[in-house]
């Protein structure tokens, strides 16, 4: 049994160090070992703190497993022979092995602390975007009220993300700029960053917010000012850019419908979309039917809970305040395609 | 001792030998009736129910972490829906710190072996420690309510406005909370005043077992921050049952004082499940390598100082939280405080093996293997203690892993190794030593495959509590997974080799191992009433006065001589 184990576990292991490779082919490219590409101004000094901390505890380790293992080999059980025994305790060694590791430790937190005030520490002059997040999308909204569902920025600018959450906690984090903070309901939080690298990036929601939470994601796109600015002004007038029907597709998807709006006609935590315009639907503790028609449609956006379809959660946020009358006349056109 | 003997069947040894059966042993004296199980206020028996409940809410943990661990084996949906994920990655949370990890070393091995230890009869109130298990029972009760109820969503650690909002059922696990705070208190209390009362003569507060010192420290957290988990639930319940704005933005109350509140208790509790595992590991680091604990007062001191300093740093759970930067700033520089106590435990173990005799008995193994995991996961939250790396790590697989090493690789390893120490007392039998040092590999490599590329996951960015993600993650996710299913095999045949010991083990002698506290003096298993006199209790890392005894296969412990008694080591 014991030999079956161990070719078992030698095929198991050889499998695993076969495959190894293909864990750097998968990684986004500019990855190393252990990070993401860097792409902000702060992440090289927070990989430089990372690095001093990992070859400061890759020293320990070595120490202590490297003690631990010739210790288990040297003073091994020899039948009939006592331990060789040593003093029960040296008051010297053990504050020196106390105070020793303080001073590191005081550095450690010296590095940390600076490198925090960094990133904690907003530019007076920065370009500022407004996010806003709900279950389970977010809203990027630039001057000029310009809201999106894609976070894009300018590079080797600073900017400033004044977040507030709609329902639950949720938290922004972008791993190739090493920041993230907690966007959280009934307050405002601020971040702030500055891309230094042209590209794009994923944007994560990194504090658990249901059912949705790791579908809770966006694209961050770093590019000059010229395109920036041109993309934004497009964004700007997206029923003049693309018409109603394609805005309302575009709505449709970075208003977060999507997440729970099929247009194929299944089930999800929401009804679909598909045929629904102008059918009767039953509506939860009435027992009239309503025609699913534009004040519907209005009405549901900016109030919810008015009328549930029968047999589904009252879980819709509300849009109050975050989308514009054209916008609402944008979806209602894609809707009425959705045949 | 003197204690009758009656010789056992089958061996022979002299009839004043340490390996006996007593008569009065403690699984069938009074009596072997259930009801005399279920109403019994022997400390030992009580021990045992709580083991073999806390082995079972570990079991369904366990099972709970596999079905998370295949569903995130590939990317997409494997075998649930993110719905369902989301209630089982919860119910392994909160099933493993509230039912297994908080009561697991000090309920079961600190209710059999504290009061042995102190050459005691029992604890000093049995019918409360009776109690404390009906509550635990209780509890545990409630959060199986919940499971089969509405299921629970939140994660173990119930952030608000979340909690106050989702339609699964809040109110039932958070009354679980309630009652099993109230389990812990229970022991924990018990614990305090029974080693101040009820310490034998010679057993000043310096000659105390180490993992007395470590129960004690544990039960102060246990009294002081139990109850503020306890009132957080209530106000919790109070705001989803009345509409009282206390957390809920909503209805005018703060999200993040949920958080402070919930982690001034969460985060001693850490404590409360780490000190005794650190208290068993310096029992069995020095008794199976035959010398004396290297630097017992440091031990001991460190004990009651992570106790303390585990009050102060709570915030660090809060980087990123919104709280002002300048308490973020006050937590980090106390939380790197934290640490000075346990590098002090992990050097005075290195200390104690060397020059020492090393037995690598399945208990070393397993302390040998927490030595490694619980340095790797104390390294790794130097990480975390440092604003300028937390802020990236915070919320990703990185503290994933970092608390696995400390809470799985540290206490449940400790743990697991603290049964195998401690069986031939608690049963009488011996296991296979060979199928338990395999037990101890498979998990020590199994642990390593699963958590190691969740620290790569975690600086790479994959955030925590996901159901689904990015192709770029694929692969070690999968190793992991695969990690996870070789360390459910390894403590499959730790269980194996104990339920086989109980059918054809071979009979324990009294101290199989060599050790000089009280309870290797007794009987294995122990005599109802532990002791008939109270004994007097010696320095119990001085292994110069054991010797084995080969008709018995026991250790047997010379009586000190006169004066030695009182001599200071």
């Amino acid at each position: 049994m014991l030999e079956m184990l161990t070719t078992s576990l030698f095929s198991f292991l050889s499998t695993i160090l076969g495959t190894l490779p293909a864990l750097f082919g998968q990684l986004p490219p500019g990855s190393s070992f252990w990070f993401p590409p860097a792409a902000s101004n702060v992440a090289e000094g927070i990989d430089w703190v990372f690095y001093f901390i990992l070859y400061l505890c890759l020293f320990f380790f070595v120490l202590i497993t490297g003690l631990m293992l010739a210790f288990m080999w040297l003073y091994r059980r020899r039948e009939g022979v006592p331990a060789l025994g040593g003093p029960s305790h040296n008051n010297a060694l053990e504050i020196a092995w106390s105070v020793i590791p303080s001073f590191l430790l005081v550095y450690l937190f010296y590095v940390g602390f600076v490198g925090y005030l960094d990133l904690r520490t907003v530019p007076e002059e920065a370009y500022e975007i407004q996010v806003n997040a709900k279950k389970w999308a977010w809203a990027f909204t630039y001057p000029g009220d310009i809201s999106t569902n894609e976070l894009h920025l300018p590079v080797n600018q600073d900017v400033r993300l004044v977040m507030n959450s709609t329902d639950v906690i949720h938290s922004l984090y972008v791993p190739a700029f090493r920041t993230k903070m907690d966007v959280v309901p009934g307050r405002y939080t601020k971040m702030w960053m500055n891309a230094t690298k042209k590209g794009e990036y994923k944007l994560f929601c990194t504090e658990y917010c249901g059912e949705k939470h790791s579908a809770m994601l966006a694209k961050v796109v770093v590019e000059d000012w010229g395109e920036f600015e041109k993309w934004l002004a497009k964004e700007g007038d997206l029923v003049g850019n693309y018409g109603y029907e394609k805005a309302g597709e575009m709505l449709y998807q970075r208003k977060g419908c999507n997440q729970c709006h099929s247009i194929d006609g299944s089930a999800m935590k929401g009804p679909t979309f598909k045929g629904a315009f102008g059918k009767e639907r039953e509506i939860e503790g009435q027992s009239e039917k309503v025609v699913m028609d534009e004040n519907y449609i209005r009405e549901s956006i900016l109030n919810p809970q008015a009328k549930i379809h029968k047999g589904y959660p009252a879980v819709m946020p509300t849009f109050q305040g975050q989308i514009k009358d054209e916008e609402i006349n944008a979806i209602i056109a894609y809707l009425k395609t959705l045949k | 001792m003197a204690v009758e003997v009656q010789p056992t069947p089958g061996a022979s040894p002299a009839p004043d030998s340490p390996l006996f059966q007593s008569p009065e042993n403690y699984l069938t004296h009074p009596s072997t009736s259930i009801g005399s199980w279920l109403f019994t206020l022997d400390h030992k028996r009580i021990g045992i129910m709580y083991l073999v409940s806390i082995l079972l809410s570990f079991l369904i943990g366990g099972l709970l972490a596999l079905a998370v661990r295949l569903e995130l084996m590939w990317p997409g949906q494997t075998i649930m829906s993110a719905e369902t994920y989301n209630h089982v990655f919860t119910l392994h949370g909160a099933i493993m710190t509230f039912l297994f990890i908080i009561p697991s070393v000090p309920a079961s091995i600190g209710n059999f072996v504290l009061p042995i230890m102190l050459g005691a009869k029992d604890l000093a109130f049995p019918r409360m420690n009776l109690g404390s298990y009906y509550l635990w029972v209780l509890g545990a009760v409630f959060f199986v309510g919940s499971m089969l109820m509405n299921g629970l969503d939140t994660g173990w650690t119930f952030y608000t406005p979340y909690s106050t909002t989702t339609s699964s059922s809040v109110i039932s696990a958070l009354l679980g909370v309630f009652v099993l705070g109230f389990s812990s208190i229970f022991t924990g209390l018990n614990f305090i005043v029974t080693i101040h009362t009820m310490r034998p003569a010679g057993m000043t507060w310096f000659r105390m077992p180490l993992l007395l010192w470590a129960l004690y420290a544990t039960a102060i957290i246990q009294i002081l921050a139990t109850p503020v988990i306890g009132i957080t639930g209530l106000l919790l319940i109070a705001e989803r049952l009345l509409q009282i704005g206390i957390f809920d933005p909503a209805l005018g109350g703060d999200p993040v004082m949920f958080q402070h509140f919930f982690w001034f208790y969460s985060h001693p509790a850490v404590y409360i499940m780490i000190l005794p595992a650190m208290g068993i590991i310096s029992e069995l680091v020095s008794i199976h390598s035959h010398k004396p604990i290297f630097g017992y007062r440091f031990i001991a001191f460190s004990s009651v100082a992570l106790a303390l300093l585990g009050f102060l740093v709570w915030g660090h759970h809060m980087f990123t939280s919104g709280q002002s930067p300048v308490s973020a700033i006050v937590f980090s520089a106390l939380t790197f405080s934290v640490s000075i106590p346990s590098a002090i435990k992990v050097f005075n173990w290195l200390a104690t093996l060397w020059r020492g005799s090393i037995s690598f008995t399945t208990p070393m193994c397993y302390a040998l293997s927490f030595i490694f995991l619980f340095t790797v996961g104390g390294l790794t939250g130097l990480f975390l203690g440092t604003l300028a790396t937390d802020v990236h790590l915070h919320d990703t697989y990185f503290v994933v892993a970092h608390f696995h090493y400390v809470m799985m690789g540290g206490t449940a390893v400790a743990f697991v190794g603290g049964i195998f120490h401690w069986w031939p007392k608690m049963t009488g039998r011996m296991y296979n030593e060979w199928l338990g040092r395999l037990s101890a590999l498979i998990v020590l490599i199994g642990f390593n495959l699963t958590f190691f590329p969740q620290f790569l996951l975690g600086t790479h960015g994959m955030p925590r509590r996901y159901f689904d993600y990015e192709p770029e993650y694929a692969f070690l996710h999968f190793l992991s997974s695969v990690g996870a299913f070789t360390l459910g095999f390894g403590l499959l045949l730790a269980a194996i080799a104990l339920i086989l010991s109980l059918f054809n083990g071979k009979r324990a002698p009294a101290n199989p191992w060599g050790a000089v506290s009280l309870e290797w003096q007794c009987a294995s298993p122990p005599p109802y009433y532990n002791f008939k006199r109270a004994p007097v209790a010696s320095f119990p890392y001085d292994f110069t006065r054991v010797e084995y005894d080969p008709p018995s296969q026991s250790y047997i412990v010379r009586a000190e001589e006169k004066g030695a008694a009182t001599a200071d080591h």
